[in-house]
């Protein structure tokens, strides 16, 4: 039996993460012509890369087809119910970094904080008949904050894309999105709520909980996170 | 305790015969569809329910939700040709998404009663509770109640603002921001009112952004007004704050809540004719053989669970069975009624009964039916 890990198949995340096991001594690379998608395991025994796209691993994970995958907190949470009942976080890589956050136009001078939101959003409705829109890909992490937080009369409109752009075209009020700097918000006359992102992103190593183990891959496993320096 | 599997065909010959038991008590027998168009209850129930509801899409009629509850369709059906007074009941599959407790059932039968009648709300609330009472009287249930138009009562008592008692009204079925707005609005909150304001105003200095989406200029100027007049707006008092939490903390048997209601009253005379409702509603369950001075009330109970309840409410829990939904749950939802008949309001109070889980508890020898 072989460990099988998920990588992200390109860009930068799939260069950090070859970088950061290449740092511990496990050498992972594509292999074949350039465009094909597989993948070779150097420095340790019994692992086989799997190269995916990173929005895919969790789903992979959680139904363990993969025992190990590298991607992103946000993607995790957002994709699975009950997320810390089917994969267990092995160690943040310390890249990736990126913040969920909210944010609305800069132009709204009394919205900085989720109270401002939530009143806005009530007198919006109010006068507009239908509720503010926020568009996100992140359904489940942004309804789950916004519940938490008691905010109502909003809903999430689906936005795979240039999310930062719905306001202008008038198909959103406000966005849910990813953000490592803030200058596409910025560029798009969009400002940051104040309150805590509701997650802070980065490139994780997560382990399936419901992947099948046996002592020859476990044996492997242990050997792999020594590697790593992670502990028990 | 093991989850026990119970034949469907089984749960199927309960819920008939329960069924049968509201139509001999004179309810009128209701079928309703199981795919519903998804907007009416997004409207309703906000974000919230994509979160409990199977959505689905339909090329022709866009987004529909497999059923999550009857009370839409129910409210909707009476309203398009019911005629009052009505009773009606029904049973068939609901579909809720369960995240939080993955291994609650997806889908359960529902059997339900619902009492149209507005002659006499306390004596339709009694009939229903006791409805329900009398079908589960084998099991080994505890009942809780509460009123939640007791707390809209005391909420509209307030002397204060309109708009910070309409806030209040807003989020009763949210006890976290309803308690930061109360702290808001009292004597605490008086500095953080300010520092609202004063952002605000440090956020006009700033460099003019262009103006981007719906939400226009005056409604951005209404609200600064707003939070000006609030800044300037003396805070609830001290003493209305303390009548409220000891309202929301009032957590007793029925006849000790109403006379402890009575006392608060005197100080809160607003919530009188609330109490006064719970008063008649104690009577009418009395006489309806609910041993009262036994039954549980609880000031705060149905806030999260059920949005548009705005009266009494009810559930019926399997003692010693924490890991089980409750058996049976209703409540008056006049509110709702007057949000799906855009201004006409029917009285309308009603309840659910989960026969799945009454035979679980026969199985698991819980029950002596």
């Amino acid at each position: 039996m072989i460990v099988k890990l998920g990588v992200p198949s390109k860009g930068r995340l799939m260069e950090k993460t070859f970088e950061w096991f290449a740092e511990r001594g496990v050498i992972l690379s594509r292999t074949g012509a350039e465009r094909e998608y597989s993948g070779a395991v150097d420095g340790i025994d019994g692992v086989e890369l799997v190269l995916l796209s990173a929005s895919e691993i969790p789903r992979e994970l959680a139904a363990g087809r993969i025992h190990l995958g590298v991607t992103g907190s946000d993607l995790v949470r957002d994709k699975l119910a009950n997320w810390d009942s089917k994969v267990i976080e092995l160690a943040p890589m310390g890249f990736g970094h990126a913040d969920l956050i909210i944010a609305v136009p800069k132009a709204w001078v009394d919205v900085d904080t989720l109270d401002d939101l939530d009143a806005a959003a009530a007198a919006f409705r109010a006068r507009h008949g239908f509720r503010l829109r926020i568009a996100t890909k992140y359904h489940h992490l942004v309804r789950e904050f916004l519940k938490a937080n008691g905010v109502a009369d909003y809903q999430l409109v689906d936005s795979q894309g240039a999310t930062e752009g719905t306001v202008k075209n008038l198909t959103a009020e406000a966005v849910a999105d990813i953000t490592s700097t803030g200058d596409t918000l910025r560029a798009n006359h969009l400002k940051v709520l104040s309150c805590d992102p509701i997650h802070r992103s980065q490139a994780t190593l997560f382990k399936s909980r419901t992947a099948h183990w046996t002592d020859e891959t476990r044996a492997t496993l242990v050997t792999l996170k020594e590697m790593l320096g992670l502990g028990d | 305790m093991p989850r026990v599997d119970i034949a469907k065909a089984d749960v199927k010959a309960e819920a008939a015969r329960l069924k049968a038991r509201f139509e001999a008590q004179g309810a009128q027998a209701m079928e309703m569809d199981i795919l519903l168009p998804a907007e009416v209850l997004l409207d309703l129930y906000g974000e919230d329910i994509r979160a409990r509801a199977y959505v689905t899409h339909d090329p022709e009629q866009g987004e529909m939700m497999l059923r999550p509850d009857f009370t839409v369709p129910m409210v909707q059906a009476h309203m398009s040709d019911g005629a009052e007074p009505a009773r009606y009941t029904y049973a068939g599959e609901v579909f809720r998404k369960q995240e939080d407790v993955p291994t609650r059932a997806n889908e359960y039968i529902q059997v339900g009663f619902e009492v149209f009648d507005g002659s006499s709300p306390a004596d339709a609330d009694a009939e229903v509770f006791a409805a329900f009472a009398e079908a589960l009287s084998d099991y080994d249930l505890r009942a809780s109640t509460g009123d939640i138009g007791i707390l809209m009562a005391a909420v509209r008592g307030l002397k204060t603002t309109e708009r910070r008692r309409n806030a209040l009204l807003r989020h009763i079925w949210r006890p976290r921001r309803f308690r930061a707005l109360m702290t808001r609005f009292s004597a605490r909150g008086t500095e953080l009112r300010q520092q609202n304001l004063d952002r605000v105003k440090a956020n006009l200095k700033e460099a003019e952004a262009p103006f981007i989406g719906l939400r226009t200029q005056t409604e951005i100027d209404t609200r600064i007004k707003a939070l000006e007049e609030d800044a300037a707006e003396p805070p609830i008092s001290d003493g209305e704050i303390a009548l409220m939490n000891d309202i929301l903390s009032l957590k007793e048997t029925l006849p000790n809540v109403l006379s402890n209601l009575r006392d608060i009253a005197v100080d809160l005379p607003e919530i009188s004719e609330a109490v006064s409702l719970l008063g008649r509603r104690t009577e009418a369950l009395a006489s309806r053989g609910v041993d009262v001075d036994h039954l549980d009330f609880e000031a705060s109970y149905g806030r999260t669970s059920m949005e548009y309840y705005d009266g009494f409410v009810f559930g019926f829990y399997a003692e010693g069975r924490p890991d089980l939904p409750p058996v049976a749950t209703g409540g008056r939802y006049d509110a709702l009624t007057s949000v799906l008949g855009q201004g006409r309001s029917i009285p309308a109070v009603g309840g659910v009964i989960r026969p799945g889980l009454m035979l679980a508890l026969n199985a698991t020898g819980k029950g002596e039916a």
